[in-house]
């Protein structure tokens, strides 16, 4: 699995200069070697702007339909809050790797499904016009029965792994929220005190 | 071509763009055709029969040629000899344009980039989405109508009682399911707007929401209505959330658990109003059972493509037959169970006969759905559903067997 956070300080420059990092889940090709990132399958070569303090989200992924999330790196991130956002990174990439390969197999199964009984009724792929000939609802029913079937193991594996991760990212991040709250609620004493 | 590069590095100050993403964007979306730039685009295609909820029209998978407006060239970084510079000027200004063009295209996709912080006034949509509102709306007039069904002088502050912790408890289930699915949700068609699935909203405020929901919800049903109410309320939601979400993964039985869902409801209202488990709130209960059949496998016969790749395990996908069969048998039930409704002393026997007519009429459909297998059928059947419940409630509510009708009956017998 790649594109591990850089070290807080250490990232990527932003084009104002300052030294905010974005950490990318899914990097882009040339761009993200560029700037010493790993590159992956993605061509996405989004950077948050610099002032902002939040994390971004992009527009659905073309192979797993997931939205990509560039997380923030907050300067003063305590060790629970990096925890977080790591675990998050990660889930993120284990997310798109397995939508992505699901839903290219299907539109691979799919298309040999289909080729294959276009052929044997003594059609082409294309009509007359260029267009591609697609089957009905009913003929592609075996083809979606098949897919689910033979998919049913790898689907009992992931919703576990998925479930557990759903459940641990958001216990990660009530714990942060306390925190934060925690650690404003001592500054204002201070402040009180003071 | 390595020329071009370095034009492009040199001019461009827009640094994202690079050499490989223009070439690529140009070859796919921008074409020169008589000095004017165009855009050849293909409109996405839905690759599903479209959610019936949602109007959108299947469209046919055709290129859309758009003419994008030229952009005005940057001014050129010029060297000093004319000649040169003449040369350089003109490519570069083709190269710009290119750069605008891909920088625009580029800069589109990049507007779609949305920063993941919580607006406030969009706040009562987002979480009207995330409780599925409509959906709530629903089930609060079924328990409502239970409510009102229900052989007992009608109390007002009770009954709203029961609407407020129904509705709460509805929005409870329906936030905590769409913090499950967020992954499914994305891969689906129907669902891929939801407001976990866009990042409107964190997964902890969801189920923070989801729990400031419930506990007001379930302690109203059983404080100010009746314990019973109460635990009908609370274990609806443990069904809802811990046994039919998770099992639309794993097997077909899902859906039977998802009629209980449904027909738990109007049962809340008949026990808020009685405060017992009676053979009236077990009919309504069947009836709303019952018809969730037809309602839910009409529409999963139109979803198959969907449910196939995101690893739902439907009947529509994997018993195609079983699926309209038990359509038909449960439309078939509804006549049965309408008639039962006299015999148990919810309504009079007007009831059966002027529910005959559309309870025939959705059998006939279910028939029709059975026998043709397709979409048309599918889709007649479901849309046929969604105002056969509504009228069905209404017609048991007005032909409701009226109190001073037992009591002299009751005086007779004694």
């Amino acid at each position: 699995m790649a594109a591990a956070a850089p070290a807080a300080g250490a990232g990527p420059r932003v084009w104002a200069g300052t030294r905010r990092c974005f950490s990318r889940a899914a990097g882009s090709g040339l761009l993200a070697a560029e700037r010493g990132h790993e590159p992956e399958s993605r061509a996405s070569s989004f950077c948050p702007p610099a002032h902002s303090c939040n994390d971004w989200i992009g527009p659905p992924d073309r192979h797993s339909n997931l939205r990509p999330i560039v997380f923030h790196i907050p300067k003063n991130e305590s060790p629970l809050g990096r925890r977080l956002r790591e675990f998050r990174q990660e889930t993120q990439v284990w997310n798109q790797q397995f939508w992505a390969s699901q839903n290219v197999s299907f539109r691979k199964g799919k298309e040999e499904f289909v080729y294959s009984r276009l052929k044997a009724k003594g059609l082409e792929r294309k009509d007359e016009t260029g267009q591609k000939i697609t089957l009905s609802a009913e003929e592609m029913a075996d083809f979606y029965k098949d897919f689910l079937s033979k998919n049913f193991k790898k689907h009992v594996c992931y919703n576990r792994e998925w479930y557990k991760r759903n459940f641990t990212i958001t216990f990660l991040m009530g714990q942060v929220a306390f925190e934060r709250a925690w650690r404003r609620l001592g500054w204002k004493k201070t402040k009180v005190g003071n | 071509m390595p020329c071009k590069f370095m034009h492009c590095c040199g001019v461009a100050n827009k640094k994202w763009i690079t050499f490989q993403h223009l070439n690529f964007l140009k070859r796919m979306y921008v074409t020169q055709y008589n000095k004017d730039l165009s855009q050849q685009a293909k409109p996405k295609t839905d690759p599903v029969a479209p959610p019936f909820l949602e109007k959108k029209h299947l469209g046919q998978e055709k290129t859309v040629i758009r003419e994008i407006r030229p952009v005005s060239p940057l001014h050129p970084s010029l060297s000093e000899t004319s000649n040169r510079n003449e040369f350089k000027a003109v490519n570069s200004a083709a190269v710009v344009e290119d750069l605008a063009t891909a920088g625009g295209v580029e800069s589109k996709e990049e507007k779609q980039w949305k920063e993941m912080k919580l607006q406030l006034d969009d706040l009562p949509g987002i979480l009207a989405r995330l409780s599925k509102i409509k959906l709530t709306a629903l089930v609060v007039s079924t328990a409502s109508a239970g409510f009102a069904i229900a052989p007992v002088p009608f109390d007002l502050t009770c009954f709203l009682l029961t609407s407020i912790g129904t509705g709460l408890a509805s929005c409870a289930a329906n936030s905590i399911n769409q913090f499950f699915e967020v992954p499914f949700d994305s891969n689906m068609n129907r669902t891929k707007n939801r407001p976990l699935v866009r990042g409107q909203i964190s997964p902890l405020l969801a189920v923070s929401f989801a729990a400031s929901c419930a506990v007001p919800g379930i302690a109203l049903l059983t404080l100010g209505v009746n314990p019973l109410t109460g635990a009908l309320g609370a274990f609806n939601i443990f069904l809802y959330t811990c046994c039919y979400t998770p099992m639309k993964r794993m097997s077909i039985v899902n859906t039977w658990v998802g009629a209980v869902v449904g027909a738990i409801p109007p049962i809340m209202g008949w026990t808020a109003a009685t405060g017992s488990l009676d053979a009236g709130a077990l009919l309504l209960g069947g009836i709303l059972y019952s018809w969730q059949f037809p309602h839910f496998n009409a529409l999963s016969w139109g979803l198959r493509e969907d449910y196939s790749r995101g690893g739902y395990c439907m009947m529509s996908v994997t018993h195609p037959a079983m699926c309209r069969r038990v359509a038909l048998r449960h439309c078939l039930a509804l006549i049965g169970l309408s008639t039962m409704a006299p015999i148990l002393n919810v309504t009079t026997w007007n009831f059966p006969l002027i529910s005959l007519p559309i309870n025939l009429y959705i059998s006939y459909l279910g028939f029709r759905f059975y026998r043709d297998a397709d979409r048309s059928s599918s889709r007649k059947l479901f849309f046929c559903s969604l105002w056969h419940l509504p009228m069905l409630l209404l017609l048991m509510l007005t032909c409701k067997k009226s109190l001073l009708e037992k009591e002299d009956k009751s005086e007779l017998l004694s």
